[in-house]
């Protein structure tokens, strides 16, 4: 980008991004501010924007009283064990094929694609009763496999785009060196597609984080995750804005700094390569 | 590479995953299928014979069909009529030449990342509450009576929030759709004294229409299935109800098993039709 533009027209880029920037972002900042707040503070009129009693009561009510840390923990064991579960399945999936692919692998991947496109709800009670006959409502198992299921297209895709770009000629290099197929896959492809898989795998972890149509029906007290959590309160008794934004930041705090190490593959992930 | 042994071996890895996304597409539909075509109510005895197509004709005849369709295309279309223009203008003045890119950008990227049932709250009650919410303060202090928003004005809202979310995700993907853009050709237009507006029209814009098209397909499919938003604001009532939350309603609610299959058949169908557009597309690109 060597366009060469006047410091008059970059300044006022500069000036009309910020405050576009400022405003997309200010629910956000809004819901941190008013943590620190008390009740009071939460709902005053004229609202109060930095200079008030900071305090940290909000956070410590939220977890005495709700248990927050069991919902976190959840979250945590849902997102992350359907993301390494995932792995365990699409890994080789996307390599055999990226590496050995055949006339079907067109028609497999965008089958896979097209049960992405699958109406949650659709199945919704068939997904409830076989839960109930397994055993498996409101357990983290249960939430784990259907969330692994749901984002198990897009991790085969995400991953056979990273891999589809691991050059051949690099495998045929290392074989004429004598490199049986276990050291080709140990020390050549693993480590090329070590960032490719990396990236996968925070990709998914924010989408199961946020996943709020399976965590919402198939969980009550027990395996409820931070999404269904953060639902309770929508029926609340009194004032409740500066509990449920010190909730609410807890629930969002960790996927937004994930989030935003992971732009450039979200659009990857997120449009199945059509968009790099 | 492709010796006999490394194709079956390929295969063997291929089967687990294609096994379960099988499983996962053909049992939970099959059985959606079943009920559609019986009377089934759980609560009541449970199944109650077969009733040929009688759930569908119900489900489309019912008072509550022909508003859940008028709610799901308003939504929807409101919320890709907002995201695509206001993406468009944002990715553009994203790729300007600016002090703190990286970092506005973050900014503007960020509700992406927030969790559906957070910003259906955190909006509903700390921005459209009548009487503590932000955006009352703000029309009082302008001498306006506060907006009821989530009642009186409860589609807006709905566009509102999930415009809100889906902004960033149109944005990021049309930014990266014009940074690949050859920027010599548009320093040759604006040598040759084209003005902006057909440098947007000649230019930029055919160059974005096949992100712009997959940006539409993605929401559609994404947007025709959104659930959270509406059951911590509104809960489908003051004509909030969309197709998917009728047949959450039917299905789970109500406990009418048949109807609400049926009507999951419908949703399928329709998800279906955007997302064989969709695959068209992908398709394509995978043979380049």
């Amino acid at each position: 980008m060597a366009r060469s533009v006047t410091t008059q027209r970059k300044t006022f880029n500069t000036f009309l991004a910020w405050v576009i920037g400022l405003l997309i972002f200010f629910p956000i900042l809004w819901t941190v501010l008013t943590s620190f707040k008390s009740e009071a503070q939460a709902i005053a009129d004229p609202p109060v924007w930095f200079f008030f009693d900071w305090t940290l009561e909000n956070y410590r009510v939220v977890q005495e009283r709700s248990n927050y840390s069991r919902f976190l923990w959840n979250s945590i064991i849902i997102a992350g064990g359907s993301t390494v579960l995932g792995m365990f399945i699409a890994i080789p999936a996307a390599w055999s094929m990226a590496f050995v692919p055949s006339r079907q692998t067109k028609n497999i991947l965008l089958w896979m694609l097209s049960t992405k496109m699958l109406p949650a709800v659709g199945v919704l009670y068939p997904i409830y009763l076989i839960f109930i006959q397994m055993g498996l409502l409101d357990t983290r198992v249960g939430l784990t496999i259907v969330l692994m299921l749901i984002n198990l297209p897009i991790m085969v895709w995400m991953l056979y785009t990273y891999f589809k770009e691991i050059p051949g000629e690099i495998l045929e290099a290392a074989r004429m060196d004598g490199a049986g197929l276990r050291q080709e896959i140990l020390y050549v492809l693993t480590p090329m597609a070590i960032p490719g898989i990396a990236s996968t795998m925070l990709l998914n972890i924010i989408l199961a984080w946020n996943e709020a149509f399976w965590t919402l029906n198939l969980t009550a007290a027990r395996a409820a995750p931070l999404t269904a959590f953060i639902a309770s309160y929508s029926s609340p008794e009194g004032l409740f804005y500066a509990k449920l934004s010190a909730a609410s930041t807890m629930a969002i705090a960790p996927i937004l700094i994930l989030g935003w190490f992971s732009q450039k593959q979200l659009v990857r992930g997120l449009t199945f390569g059509a968009v790099k | 590479m492709s010796t006999k042994a490394s194709r079956s071996a390929a295969r063997l890895m291929l089967a687990p995953a294609v096994i379960l996304l099988l499983g996962w597409m053909l049992v939970p539909l099959t059985m959606t299928l079943i009920f559609s075509f019986q009377r089934y109510l759980p609560l009541r005895g449970g199944f109650q014979g077969w009733v040929g197509f009688e759930n569908y004709v119900r489900f489309v005849g019912s008072s509550a069909f022909w508003p859940a369709v008028q709610s799901t295309v308003i939504i929807v279309g409101g919320v890709l009529l907002i995201t695509v223009v206001l993406g468009i203008l944002l990715a553009i003045l994203l790729d300007q030449p600016m002090w703190g890119q990286g970092m506005v950008r973050i900014l503007v990227i960020a509700p992406f990342f927030v969790m559906p049932t957070v910003s259906g709250l955190v909006w509903k009650n700390m921005f459209m509450d009548p009487n503590n919410g932000l955006l009352s303060h703000l029309w009082r202090f302008f001498g306006a009576d506060p907006v009821i928003w989530l009642s009186d004005a409860s589609m807006l809202s709905i566009i509102l929030i999930v415009s809100w979310q889906w902004l960033p995700f149109a944005t990021l993907i049309l930014l990266t759709a014009i940074q690949s853009l050859d920027s010599e050709q548009l320093e040759a237009a604006e040598m040759d004294g084209a003005p902006a507006l057909s440098r947007f029209r000649h230019i930029i814009l055919p160059h974005l229409s096949r992100a712009i098209t997959i940006v539409i397909l993605i929401q559609t499919i994404f947007l025709l299935a959104i659930f959270a938003e509406i059951f911590v604001t509104t809960q489908g009532s003051f004509g909030t109800r969309t197709l998917t939350y009728l047949i959450f309603q039917r299905v789970l609610e109500s406990q009418n098993v048949g109807l609400g299959s049926a009507g999951g058949i419908y949703a399928v169908i329709l998800a279906n039709i955007f997302a064989l557009f969709l695959m068209r597309i992908v398709g394509k690109n995978l043979d380049r």
